[in-house]
């Protein structure tokens, strides 16, 4: 870990022009990620701007419909709320497919927006990795990759985004509020909020330099079945190998979302269209395009069976 | 003592203390973070440093050049010491790679450097200002690309006429299983604290062999055994990978060295794969050959496996030469030289990964005989040693841990028929195989002190790495000398107390309480002298010394002073006269996800007779402890090799699964009642490795009998499974 200094904020907007008048700066919620990547010297801050006095740690219901919740509400506090467990069950239930009973306690919902990748590779700063060190090549491909993605990924990254909350959010449609360093705020839609790793993997995000998040929000509950289904090699604690989000509805219709997969939440308008249809119709569209990795390969069918087993389920 | 006949009665046979399920005795240290582990040991009055290791970040090659002027000028940096600074090292005996690295580099990870500095942070931050430049060299990383005409390593074993009776087999096998590169994966991380009080160093550490530890230390340093003292007596778990000395012990003795300060060092998680040992992957191949009624008449068991430079073969084919009968028999290991890391022990080597591939073999023969997989082991089932028919086992009951286990767990209701048990959304399948751990006993010595209070003292270097020593030993000291467990106090893991067996091989409890056992038959013949009693015929009951109508309180022995005495048990050649060997059944059910294939276990049984059990609870938690490994490695754990770079990539605990709770169901075990006179005073055996030998192929079995998919290479993770379950396109 390098050496850095420390402030505290006093306000979502002094956070941002903090963080903006200072290119080493980070800011620091829960810092169960941060952390560990500054031991690590994955990332090596300066400056930590901690945000967890700022409040920003309710859930407030929104009169037109939906929930307003704060950047800093803490993962296990977002899961048992009893709106989000009653109108938005899949959340619930992806936050709690995650991480530790510890680590959601601490967790805060900005900072697991913004969970970096599990690639191995970028674990090890003696591999090269285009995501951790521009321009020095990806070591995963061709590598070991059994854990990373097989669509949206490009010739300079094949990793995944590891958040299971954010596939919750993705498939609920939720907006992420910010606040950037000149005061102005701006609604990002989750569909936009995360990139494709194209030729710039270590650009994650549209938030600009200091824009910081305040707050997500979740528009009106749109009933139906809520199904969160992770599937990994142990029982608990792992990241999804795949992961499925759905809402269905008893006329056949839904939206689902796939984690596990790509750079991030992954959701296909057009996949939802051929839900009624069945598993195969759905992921066919969903994975359109796929370019698995002889160790990853077994994610086509893994997310097919996963889709159809959550399918099968609902409707019986 | 030496112990050479078959035992007789003795005053263990009471079974007042020992043989009882008594509570840990370390326990309250242990639940209320009292007990001190190596990293925690610190002494206020001492000017403690930090240490943090540098690994190298190629796999072979050399060191051109190092810049260590960044390091040296970070803030707090006491010094860098690197292979050049260390001067002429020399190697200890028990370990392949060089410990200091450089400028040759030999697997990846190996440490070059070791930064000493005030506090932890300062030297990890200075850690990675350190500037390496390498001459890569090119290496060698699989073993499969490696197997291709490997001869034996030293001679196959060969009984009969293996070829010709496999040919004319009515009923054969063909296979090839495969295990891969495993880590320990302890909890407690590699750590020491060395201190030099002139020539004299100390070193607090977390070590399973305390005697091996002073050697190689002293070997590696250059200096002689008896300025070197090892303390270790508390251990988070080792796994074998703490058998040896390794990095740690030597970096902070060198770093203590240079700075003339106590050097305390831990081993960074990722160096925990890298740096020290792992358990090498195996290719194995498996052939057998039967009558149609179910006779074995060929065995043969090949395995191939990968090392550095001077390094072992995993022995995974040992046991096929005594589990089950059959005239003709073959086996014998074949070894590539890898640039890995160190391959060494990990948790019952050999056994733990051949049985791996030897009962799904008899499985897969059970299934083309027709026979139940219980049935076809029962016939096969042998009291000698098939190599040689004069040799019979001391002790075995593995048909009665079969049938006792088949019975308890329910195995009637299987249906041998796979794939055909289905509930919800879960294929069920259940899955059985035969548990061998061969038996060994080391030299071990003990000193016992009864003081005037009436309390006895037992010091040995014996360690207790989680696995009950401490209460065994005490509940062995209590019994020969008639006292409570409360009046016995027991101190481990210390150079300075007499050289026990150690912890390895299951061979740590047996041996080490029978050591004990020793010193106590001496300590009894001490005080029956000074109390004037004739030795022989004396009673030791509840802290009195009896015999016929005269009694003398214990203490009264004491009353001039403490009596010490030491002692040693040396075993004879009863090994050759009588194959000594523990058996267990395994049996697990499992249910595979029908749609995703995630396998999960449901219910798990192991039956074990090995020997007298001296304390169920202990004993139980080591075979429950064992069984979960053997769930690891039959459904997650492995090292994923980068066979361009050479390095394991999985190198956390988070790319490196093991099993967490909720991978765990109800697990039952069943000790067999059993005394062994040939084992030792104690009439013991080993167990803990026993519960794992065998549990990965049955939960191999049972996810065959649940899917049908027969999966021979480990670890069976859903990938393996999902295009070929029921209704996969
Ligand atoms: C062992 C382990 C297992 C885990 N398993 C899972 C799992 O199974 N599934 C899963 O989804 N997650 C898992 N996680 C990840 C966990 O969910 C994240 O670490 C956590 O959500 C991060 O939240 P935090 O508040 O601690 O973020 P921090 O570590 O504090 O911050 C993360 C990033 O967000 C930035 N940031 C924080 N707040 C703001 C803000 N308001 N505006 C702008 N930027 C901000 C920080 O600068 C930093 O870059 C696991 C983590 C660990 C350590
Ligand atoms: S996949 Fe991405 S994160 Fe992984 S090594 Fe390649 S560039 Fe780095």
């Amino acid at each position: 870990m390098r050496a850095f200094t420390y402030e505290r904020a006093a306000s979502p907007v002094q956070a941002a022009a903090a963080a903006a008048a200072n290119p080493g700066a980070k800011f620091i919620a829960g810092g169960t990620n941060l952390l560990d990547l500054m031991k690590l010297e994955i990332e090596t801050p300066s400056h930590l701007i901690d945000v967890n006095g700022l409040g920003l740690d309710t859930i407030e219901t929104i009169p037109e419909g939906g929930l307003r919740i704060g950047a800093l509400v803490r993962n296990t506090d977002l899961a048992a709320d009893e709106r989000v467990r009653r109108d938005y069950g899949v959340l619930s239930r992806a936050i709690l497919a995650g991480a530790s009973g510890q680590l959601r306690n601490r967790a805060t919902t900005a900072g697991n927006l913004l969970q970096r990748t599990r690639c191995p590779y970028f674990y090890d700063t003696a591999q090269p990795c285009n995501k951790r060190q521009p321009g020095s090549g990806c070591s995963a491909i061709g590598g070991f990759s059994r854990q990373l993605g097989i669509v949206g990924t490009s010739e300079a990254c094949i990793a995944t985004n590891p958040s299971d909350m954010a596939v919750g959010l993705r498939v609920l449609d939720a907006t992420i509020e910010t606040v950037k360093p000149d005061a102005t705020t701006r609604r990002i839609p989750i569909a936009e909020f995360h990139r494709l790793p194209g030729d710039t993997p270590h650009i994650e995000t549209v938030l600009e330099p200091g824009e910081f998040i305040t707050a997500v929000t979740l528009p009106s509950p749109v009933g139906g079945k809520h199904v969160y289904r992770k599937v990994r090699d142990r029982a608990s604690y792992a990241f999804a190998l795949v992961s499925v989000a759905t809402v269905l509805q008893q006329d056949g219709t839904g939206r689902v979302a796939v984690g596990g997969i790509a750079h991030k939440p992954w959701r296909v308008e057009a996949a939802e269209a051929e839900l009624p249809r069945g598993a195969k119709a759905a992921a066919e569209r969903l994975l359109a395009g796929a370019k698995p990795t002889h160790d990853n390969a077994f994610k086509m069918p893994l997310v097919e069976r996963a889709l159809g087993s959550v399918l099968d389920e609902t409707r019986s | 003592m030496k112990f050479d006949k078959p035992e007789t009665t003795n005053p263990i046979d009471q079974l007042k203390v020992v043989g009882q399920a008594v509570d840990r005795v370390d326990g309250p240290l242990k639940v209320t973070g009292t007990a001190t582990y190596a990293y925690e040991w610190h002494d206020p009055d001492s000017r403690l440093a930090y240490g943090y290791p540098v690994g190298s970040t190629i796999a072979k090659g050399r060191i051109v050049s190092m810049d260590l002027s960044r390091a040296r000028a970070a803030p707090g940096v006491v010094t860098v010491v690197t292979a050049e600074e260390a001067g002429e090292l020399g190697k200890g005996s028990r370990n392949v790679a060089t410990l200091l690295g450089g400028p040759d580099i030999e697997h990846y990870h190996q440490a070059i450097a070791i930064v000493v500095a005030e506090s932890f942070e300062q030297a990890r931050a200075a850690a990675s200002l350190i500037q390496v430049t390498y001459q890569a060299a090119d290496g060698k990383f699989d073993l499969a690309a490696e197997r291709e005409g490997l001869g034996p390593t030293g001679s196959d074993d060969k009984v009969g006429e293996f070829e010709t009776a496999f040919a004319n087999a009515a009923v054969r096998l063909d296979e090839t299983y495969t295990t891969p590169d495993q880590s320990h994966a302890m909890m407690e991380p590699h750590a020491s604290l060395a201190s030099w009080d002139g020539d004299k160093l100390t070193i607090w550490t977390s070590n399973q062999m305390i005697a091996w530890s002073v050697e190689d230390i002293a070997k590696t340093l250059k200096i002689p055994p008896a300025d070197v003292r090892v303390v270790s007596p508390y251990i988070g778990g080792g796994f074998g990978s703490k058998l040896f000395v390794r990095s740690d012990m030597i970096l902070a003795a060198l770093g203590a060295r240079a700075t003339g300060r106590p050097v305390k060092i831990a081993l960074p998680r990722p160096f925990l794969m890298n740096n020290t040992t792992h358990r090498p992957a195996t290719i194995q191949r498996i052939r057998i050959g039967a009558e149609r009624g179910g006779k074995i008449t060929a065995i043969a068991h090949e395995g191939w496996s990968g090392n550095l430079p001077d390094g072992e073969p995993e022995n995974a084919v040992d046991q096929t030469k005594l589990l089950y009968a059959g005239a003709h028999r073959l086996t014998g290991t074949r070894l590539a030289t890898l640039d890995l890391p160190e391959g060494n022990a990990m948790r019952a080597p050999g056994e733990a990964p051949g049985l791996m591939a030897l009962e799904i073999a008899m499985d897969e023969m059970a299934e083309r005989l027709g026979l139940d997989p219980i049935d076809f082991r029962v016939i096969n089932d042998t009291q000698v040693d098939p190599g040689n028919p004069n040799r019979p086992f001391s002790h075995r009951q593995l048909v009665e841990c079969l049938r006792i286990g088949a019975e308890r767990f329910g195995w009637s209701a299987r249906n041998a028929r796979p794939a055909t048990v289905r509930e919800g959304r879960w294929l069920k399948g259940i899955g059985v195989a035969a548990g061998f751990r061969n038996n060994l006993t080391m030299k071990s010595g003990a000193r016992v002190r009864l003081d005037g209070r009436g309390v006895v003292t037992v010091e040995t270097d014996m360690t207790d790495i989680g696995t009950g020593s401490y209460t065994i030993i005490a509940q062995t000291a209590a019994e020969m000398m008639g006292l409570p467990i409360e009046r016995v106090e027991v101190r481990l893991g210390d150079s300075t107390f007499p050289a026990a067996a150690g912890s390895g091989g299951q061979w740590g409890a047996n041996s080490a309480t029978a050591g004990v056992y020793a010193a106590c038959v001496k300590l009894r013949e001490t005080v029956a002298q000074r109390l004037g009693f004739n030795s022989k015929d004396c009673v030791f009951a509840d802290g009195e010394v009896r015999s016929g109508d005269r009694r003398a309180p214990l203490t009264q022995a004491a009353s001039n002073g403490e009596v010490v005495v030491e002692d040693t048990i040396e075993f004879g050649d009863l090994r050759k006269t009588h194959q000594q060997s523990t058996f267990a059944a395994h049996f697990v059910e499992v249910g595979v996800d029908a749609a995703t294939a995630e396998t999960r276990v449901r219910r798990m049984l192991s039956v074990c007779s090995a020997g007298r059990i001296l304390n169920p609870k202990t004993a139980r938690s080591q075979v429950i402890g064992a069984m979960t490994m053997g769930v690891g490695g039959a459904l997650m754990e492995e090292l994923a090799v980068d066979t361009r770079r050479g390095f394991f990539v999985n190198h956390d605990l988070a790319g490196y699964e093991v099993p967490v709770h909720a991978d765990i169901p109800h697990q039952e075990v069943i000790f067999l009642d059993e005394v062994d006179v040939m084992s030792s005073p104690m009439k013991a055996k080993g167990v803990g490795e026993l519960g794992l030998c065998g549990v990965g192929a049955a939960v191999a079995n049972a996810v065959y009998n649940a899917t049908g998919i027969r999966v021979r290479n480990y670890p069976i993770t859903l990938d393996k499974l999902i295009t070929q379950l029921p209704g996969a396109a």
